[in-house]
């Protein structure tokens, strides 16, 4: 039997705003690696002594960087928010036999976000 | 309200083409009309070689899903009024190899359907003088709308994962696998763990959503999946945790 097989276009993923979000988020997930490295470097950077550590700073301080970072943090926003989207649709939470509604454990979500940022900034700001 | 609307009709001859080229053809625009009835018109009137899977005409058989205007559709659920005044573009589901026309070949969603066992299994059969297996309204509830699948194929089509993974499991297989496993009459959830957690299973996933947005039966396999994926993270770690605590 001889059957037809639709190619794949290159730029199907323009095709809807579905797929590109998702291949956005695919890609994302690079970003989020970056951050991991650029922690490591900044742990490193501290382990290291305070010269060290202010020359991490001078080159976080450049152009490229900073770029790099603000491009990052975007995608990694995208991530967290479009995790956090779908957090209701795999957590079904029952109390007392009732479904919690969908926008209680996005809020809860979001609660816990705020909560870890706030102990996070308390930390090093303290 | 114009009296008739043209169909542009992808076909497929292997003997004559070797990829589709599309037809058109004009049929009477009515208001109760599915693209499905235009087709029969071209097939009954116009051109008897026209090939196109259909059963029921209502929405619950899931034979004739098809590509109308780029959607992936029930042709008999969907009407050629709301596409006028056209021209309505009716092509083959997507993700799946053409046999001719607008005829696809499913068998790797018909092979890959018995793998997560979408059946109830018991460890032990109670006898039948013990009656049936009773259930809570809340217990239905669990896995009803899962229930509601009528294996149209639609959310394969719609899954651009399936498209570039074609070993995924996919959107329909795991939401059966899920309407068992969220059965309380079900005891089959460990035998459908293996294959619903490999990598073809719920991991290849990403959420794009586009499945349940294009199921007409109001399933949600997106939802299904990531709920199974929360569902298998948990059991891995407390296998991890507590190794000989099996079910």
């Amino acid at each position: 039997m001889s059957t037809y097989q639709r190619p794949l276009a290159l730029f199907w993923w323009l095709e809807r705003r579905s797929y590109l979000l998702f291949v956005l988020r695919e890609l994302s997930a690079v970003f989020v690696a970056w951050f991991v490295v650029y922690l490591l470097l900044l742990v490193n950077a501290v382990s290291d002594g305070a010269a060290s550590y202010q020359e991490f700073l001078d080159w976080s301080g450049r152009r490229w960087v900073v770029a790099v970072n603000v491009l990052a943090m975007l995608f990694v926003l995208l991530h967290a928010i479009t995790w956090f989207g779908l957090a209701p649709r795999a957590m079904v939470i029952r109390v007392r036999g009732r479904r919690l509604p969908p926008v209680q454990v996005v809020a809860a979500h979001y609660l816990a976000w705020l909560v870890l940022s706030a102990v996070v900034a308390w930390l090093v700001l303290r | 309200m114009a009296d008739e609307i043209t169909l542009e009709v992808a076909r497929y001859r292997p003997e004559l083409e070797s990829e589709p080229v599309m037809e058109s053809f004009q049929v009477p625009l009515r208001e109760h009309w599915a693209v499905l009835d235009g087709l029969t018109y071209v097939k009954d009137q116009l051109d008897g070689t026209l090939s196109f899977r259909w059963s029921c005409r209502m929405g619950i058989c899931g034979s004739c899903g098809m590509t109308v205007n780029g959607e992936p559709q029930l042709s008999c659920a969907t009407f050629l009024t709301d596409y006028a005044p056209g021209p309505v573009r009716v092509e083959p589901l997507r993700n799946f190899p053409v046999i001719r026309d607008l005829v696809i070949d499913i068998d790797d969603f018909m092979t890959k359907l018995p793998e997560v066992k979408p059946w109830i299994i018991r460890d032990v059969h109670s006898p039948v003088e013990e009656g049936e297996y009773l259930q809570t309204p809340q217990e239905l509830d669990e896995y009803q709308q899962f229930s509601m699948c009528i294996n149209c194929m639609l959310c394969y089509s719609a899954c651009p994962v399936y498209s570039l993974e074609p070993d995924f499991i996919g959107p329909a297989a795991i939401a059966l696998a899920q309407r068992y496993n969220l059965d309380s009459r079900d005891e089959g959830a460990e035998e459908r763990r293996a294959v619903l957690s490999s990598p073809e299973g719920i991991w290849a996933c990403t959420f794009v959503g586009e499945c349940s947005a294009a199921c007409p039966k109001g399933v949600d396999p997106a939802g299904a999946i990531q709920r199974y994926k929360l569902t298998a993270a948990t059991r891995s770690i407390k296998d991890l945790l507590m190794p000989r605590s099996r079910r």
